[in-house]
Order: C-alpha cells, then structure tokens, then sequence
C-alpha cells in the first residue's frame, strides 16, 4: 500500500511537549477506564431498582420503571449526551447552569459523560434484570412468600440472585458496551481514548498507526474484562440449566 | 480461529499492497476508467458543502471544477464521468491513499506532516488564526485571554498555538478543544468560553450562521497563516502539473477573485448567510503569483 | 436562555428522508442476517463438537472487544479494495453501503449469539435429555425444543438490541454515509442550529423507537394468549 509506516510516532515527544504520544494514549486509557468504571457503578445501581420495579405488583412502579426505560434507550445516546452537556445548562436556574458552566472543562465535560452513560446504560441493565426475574418460575416468588419472606426479601434472598446469575452473559456484553461507548465523550471534548486516537490522527498524520492502536487498547481491556467475567460466570452458574456443568 | 484470522488479515493487507502498487499515475488511471472521483465536504461552508438540493457547492468545489475541466482538455476527454464522494476530516487522506477518490479540494491545510502522506495543489487559500468574541466581552487581542476558559476545535493548528501560547507566556487559560467548528461555536454561545479561536474564514463562517451576527465579532492579531490546497495522491506528478497550471490560471486570469467575490462578499446558499470577509492582502499576493507553498 | 430556531427543519426534509432510508436498510439487513448468524453461532457455542464451539466463542470475543466505530472504519479501508480485487470492479466504485452492511451484520451477529445464548441457557437442562430419551439428534432438539423456548424469553432483549442497533447506525459517518442521525447533524452544522437539529432527531428517534417496542409488546401479548 502507498503508505509510509512510521511507528516511532508513538515515542515522539507530543505536541503539548510533556509527553509521547504513547503517554497522551495512556493518559486517554485512564480517562476511559475512569469514566466507565464509574457510569457501571450507577448504571448497575439504577437499573437494578428500575428492572425490580418492572417487575412488582401494582401499576405504579412498573409504569415508572417503564417510563424511565423506554426514555433512556429511545433516544440515541450521542444526542442524550448532547442534551446534558449543551442543552439541560440552558434549561437550569441561571445561577445553577452558570455555576456549572464555570467549572473546569474536564470536570464539565467528565460529568455530563458520567451521566449521561449511566443513564443510557441503565435502561439496558434493567431489562435485563427485569427478563432475568420473569424467567424464573413463579414458584420461586410464591414459595418465598409462602414461607414467610416479605416481598422485599424475596426479592433479596431468593429472586435477585438467581436472576443476576442468569443474565451475566447479557450483561458482560452491557459492561464490555460502557467501556466501548464511552468513547461518544470523545464528541464533548473529553480527551479519552478514541479522543486521544484522534488527535494523534490530527498531529502526526499517521492514521493507520493511531486506528491500530486504539484498537489495541480497547481489545485489552475486552480481553481482561472477558476473563475476569468468563470465570465468574462458571463459578456461579446455576446446576440444572443448559450451560450449568 | 485466531490463526485463520491473521492469515484471512495477511491476505487482505497483501491483496492491498498488490492492487495499489499496480496502480498507474492518477492522469492515466483516470483516463483508462474515463471517470474521476472528487472528494468533497458537507458542511463546510463556503468552500464545500450542500446546498437544499443535496448539490455540492462552494468556493473550493468551483475552483476543483475548474481543474476537472483541464483534466477533460488534457486527456481528450469531453465526456469523463465525474463521481463526487463526501468525505471527513477524519478520512480524507485514507481515502485519497487507497484511491477511492483522485483528488479533495475543501478546507484541507497545506503543512508539511501531510506532505509525507499526500501531495497538495496550488494553495487555493490562505487564512489568519484570529478570534471570534461576544462584542461586549472586552477581548481584543489574544493577551486579554489570560485565566480565561478558550475553545477551539480539535485536531486544528489553532489547537496547537493555543497550547504553545498557554505554555510559552505562562496565561493560565482553559482550553477546551470542541469536535467542530459548530461545537466550538456552541461553547462559545452557550457561554462556556470566552473566546473561539480558528481560521478567519471559517470564524466569518460561524458568525454569519450565529442567530445573532450582529453580536459577534472576529478580533486580534493573527497567530500563524495556514494555505488551503487540493489534496492530491503523491507520485502523481503529471496530475499535479495539470492540477496546478488549471489554479494558476484561474487565479492570474482574475477569475478567482470574482469567485471569491461570490462565496465570500454576497449572500450563499441555502439560507442566503453572507460572511462579509474582504479580501485579505495574502489572498490578494497569492492571486498574483500562485504557488504550492506550505506555511509550517 | 438559548433561544431556539426551527427554521432549517422543513428546508432539510428532504435530506433527512434520505437519510432515513439509508438508517432502515442498515437496520433491517443486519436485524435478519444478524439473528441468523448469531442463532447459527450460539447452537455452535453450545453444541458438544469441541472445535464449533471453540470457532464460535473466537469469533463472538473478536467482534465484541473491538468497539463497533472501529469494526466498521476496518470495514470502510479495507474491504471496498478487497472486493474491487476479487470481483475486478473499477476503482473508486460506491461501495460504502456495502461495506458497512456487511460491518454491521458481522459486528451484530456477535451480540445476538450471546443473547441467544443466555436464552438458551435459561432452558431447563430435562427438555433437552428428554428429547435426547425420545431419540432426536443434538440439531432437532434445538431447532424443535430448545430455541422455540428460548425465544419467548429473549424476545425482550432481542428487541432491545434491535432498538440499540438502529441508533447505532449513526455511526456510520466514519463512512461519511449519511444516515438520518448524520444528515440531521450535517444540516444543523451548515446552518448553525444544531441543537435544534439533534433534539429533532432525538424526538425522531424516540417516536419511532418507542412505537416499534410498543409494536412488539402488542404481538407477545397475543402470541401469549
């Protein structure tokens, strides 16, 4: 190909002159992981409540689980990040949205990323939680019930963990999801990874060399979030199902 | 699998390597598939972009015209089928490499890490790193930023003097590099940041699009000047020559200023926008004696 | 306040219905070749031939640790020269639909086989013996006892996933395709107006989206009943 290689890039001395370019790919993993660690930790809390309250009796809950589902994975995620960054500051109390438009672009941009994927990626783990539940058999609710339980721990004791145990092959793909769509932060001007990738594109001209490695670093962190969850997934499977050992 | 995998990739990347490395010069290719294919912009207004009739159109799109119908002269060919194929920032030079289009004329700066990639055309262009600012924000030159939030686009050379600048003279400032030229103004709107810094041209741009124009308005002295040229493949320089002979006439021929007149000094398509942007005395230089020079 | 201006929408219609068609024919190719692919992966995965499921469990793990923007930007340089080799096309032909139709059937069927998966999973392991006891190979008691099963609970996630892909196509811009997502921003970024554009398209999304999941809550209920 009519492509002149040039993989010493990555050990030049980047543009903002107190790094590599390697070092501004690290520091763009970091912000990566950072970012996705955290939004899993809402996303897992949010639609874990959101999918239960799908599933209870009534039609309260359920409505406002369904609502706050089908509001967050309707709307595209670029344009829901587009909407906590640019537009909901607008929407504020004018002291409130000032406040926050002062703050430090990172920590403003970091937010509205945070956020936004949290949300976005809730919606998905609750119907996930939600199918899980109603995949069980009704017995088990029953049998809990029967026994004494109050609803609340039934879903404790007795639903929830048989659920989670079912749904943790979806639900890697959805944490392997966060990592892979944070990079929308990416059009907020968030420096992560594929931001990082970008500007390397954009600084050295050497698109194929930057494409490959942040290709690289997403496979990395794929291939150890895969492991990890491959050996929790056989360690809790459940004896009696197809794929129970 | 994973064998078969690096194997299936080995043969793509040597299929690659055969099937450009047989490839002929740009002017021959051309001619023996009798078509040409243009990249082009969607958005940037007013070098390439859509009209409301999906039509491509813009100061750079006719100066790229006038350079196909040279290619038409220059091969005998009246009847050469032109293909016009969107690209982004982002692909334009993979495209250009792996000959998916012949030649891209947009806002694409001349400088010299590109120049190891792809060859560029006669500048086509040339503008002045400046600022756009709210009127009444007491910014008048590039020193009044200091402690302040600064947006400008990522990827730019404005991006880079912004740095420099931060660096150099100890300002203190936030820059916040924005995705576009339209995200970059929209921080700017939304009050984000008190200044954008870009090239002149596409700052008139941003401001005759502003809801407002009339509170906007482009300041300080300019930081670096950038040329526009047509990208073009490299090892193609029979195509360049007639490429180049096709701007320069346009140019000393006082074609060019007449369509600078149109893009830059009158109301443009769709929305009748006019970026009022004279006639800078570097464009008025290059006109006279029109060259292929980078300016970093 | 940010004062908002529609004034560029009707002008752009047009446009924006171009680029609706390109988003739906994504959409609908890689939905059926996806789930195709992906059932096909998943019986692999699961069956008891050690290299199927092997192969399948590769190509699942490739696809899903590459993030779908890079898939398809591999697709866009790459494929389009492989193709205008082997099948001897000109140079320079059009074939940025293709390749990324084939990019997002690929890239999709690796999801749907790990939902197909978990959904078979979810099967209690005494439907396939039973079949087994009644004398019916490892394919037919898939195809006749376990998948129909399995479909009924997965259909919610299917249809998630489904929803998910069809706002994903916006990211096909790396083609510089315009799907209805790029048209709306390419409009709004000519005109200056886009927040007016994205919020547009944002309501586009949710109307058609949410109607699809009412759709198919309407049809389980009847299938169901």
């Amino acid at each position: 190909m009519a492509y002149a290689w040039h993989w010493e890039v990555f050990l030049q001395l980047a543009a903002s002159g107190d790094t590599t370019y390697l070092g501004w790919m690290l520091a763009g993993f970091e912000t990566t992981i950072g970012l996705s660690l955290a939004s899993w930790t809402m996303a897992l809390v949010l639609g874990s409540l959101a999918g239960v309250a799908r599933t209870l009796p009534g039609r309260l809950w359920p409505g406002l689980g369904t609502a706050y589902v089908e509001l967050f994975r309707n709307v595209p995620l670029l344009v829901q990040l587009f909407g906590w960054y640019f537009v909901l500051p607008e929407l504020l109390p004018p002291s409130l949205g000032n406040a926050y438009k002062q703050m430090n672009p990172f920590l403003q941009q970091f937010l509205a990323a945070f956020i936004c994927l949290g949300f976005f990626t809730s919606a998905r783990v609750a119907e996930q939680v939600r199918s899980g539940i109603q995949s069980l058999p009704k017995g088990q609710k029953n049998a809990a019930l029967a026994l004494g339980f109050t609803l609340p721990q039934t879903y404790r004791y007795v639903l929830l963990p048989m659920a989670y145990r079912l749904i943790l092959p979806p639900l890697t793909s959805e944490f392997l999801n966060i990592f892979k769509n944070s990079c929308v932060a990416s059009t907020i001007g968030l420096l992560e990874l594929t931001a990082q990738g970008r500007q390397l594109v954009d600084y050295t001209a050497q698109p194929y060399e930057s494409f490959i490695a942040v290709t690289l670093f997403y496979l990395l962190i794929n291939v150890v979030v895969m492991t990890a969850m491959r050996r929790l997934e056989s360690r809790v499977r459940v004896p009696g199902y197809l794929g129970g050992k | 699998m994973n064998r078969f995998v690096s194997i299936v990739f080995a043969g793509i990347v040597g299929t690659c390597i055969s099937s450009v490395a047989t490839a002929a010069e740009t002017l021959k290719k051309v001619k023996d598939g009798g078509a040409i294919s243009l990249g082009h912009r969607e958005s940037s207004i007013p070098f390439s972009y859509y009209d409301d009739k999906q039509q491509v159109i813009g100061y750079s799109q006719e100066i790229m015209l006038k350079a196909v119908t040279a290619i038409k002269t220059e091969t005998r060919m009246p009847g050469l089928q032109i293909k016009l194929v969107p690209v982004t920032s982002q692909n334009r030079i993979p495209l250009l490499q792996n000959g998916t289009i012949d030649m891209e004329c947009g806002s694409t700066t001349n400088n010299t890490e590109r120049q190891k990639q792809v060859a560029f055309s006669n500048t086509i262009f040339i503008i002045g790193t400046r600022l756009l600012t709210r009127k009444d924000s007491g910014i008048a030159d590039f020193p009044d930023l200091a402690g302040k939030n600064v947006v400008t686009t990522a990827g730019t050379t404005s991006e880079r003097l912004l740095r420099k600048l931060n660096d150099d003279k100890k300002m203190g400032m936030h820059i916040i590099s924005a995705k576009d030229h339209g995200e970059s103004f929209l921080t700017l709107e939304t009050g984000r940041a008190v200044a954008f810094m870009m090239d002149d041209a596409l700052l008139y741009g941003e401001l005759a699009k502003a809801k407002k124009p009339g509170d906007w308005v482009v300041v300080g002295t300019p930081q670096s000047r950038e040329a526009y040229g047509c990208m073009l493949p490299k090892d193609a320089p029979a195509f360049k020559k007639v490429v180049d002979a096709a701007i320069a006439k346009v140019m000393t021929s006082g074609e060019a200023e007449k369509i600078y007149a149109k893009w830059f000094m009158n109301p443009v398509p769709p929305k009748g926008l006019n970026l009022n942007f004279p006639l800078s005395d570097d464009m008025k230089a290059l006109y006279k004696s029109p060259n292929d020079k980078a300016f970093e | 306040m940010y004062e908002f201006d529609w004034s560029s929408i009707p002008g752009a219609l047009p446009f924006l219905w171009t680029g609706m068609k390109v988003t739906l024919e994504i959409t609908a190719t890689a939905i059926v070749f996806g789930i195709v692919w992906g059932t096909l992966l998943a019986a692999m995965r699961l069956s008891p031939f050690r290299v199927l499921s092997w192969c399948s469990a590769a190509y699942v793990n490739l696809f899903r640790s590459i993030p779908l923007l890079m898939v398809l930007l591999w697709f866009f340089l790459i494929v389009p020269q492989v193709l205008e080799h082997v099948f001897g096309l000109a140079p320079g032909s059009d074939v940025r639909m293709t390749s990324a139709m084939a990019g997002f059937a690929l890239f999709e069927a690796a999801y749907y086989s790990e939902i197909i998966r978990a959904g078979i999973q979810s099967v209690p392991k005494g439907q396939v013996a039973a079949a087994y006891a009644l004398g019916i190979g490892y394919g037919q008691a898939m195809w006749l006892v376990v998948l129909p099963q399995a479909f009924r609970n997965m259909v919610p996630l299917l249809l998630t996933q489904a929803i998910i892909l069809f706002q994903d196509t916006s990211l096909v811009y790396v083609s510089a395709l315009a799907d209805f997502f790029g048209a709306a921003y390419k409009v709004g970024d000519r005109d200056g107006r886009i927040v007016e554009l994205l919020l547009f398209a944002g309501a586009v999304y949710f109307v058609i989206c949410y109607s699809a999941s009412l759709l198919v809550k309407y049809f389980r209920r009847k299938v169901s009943a």
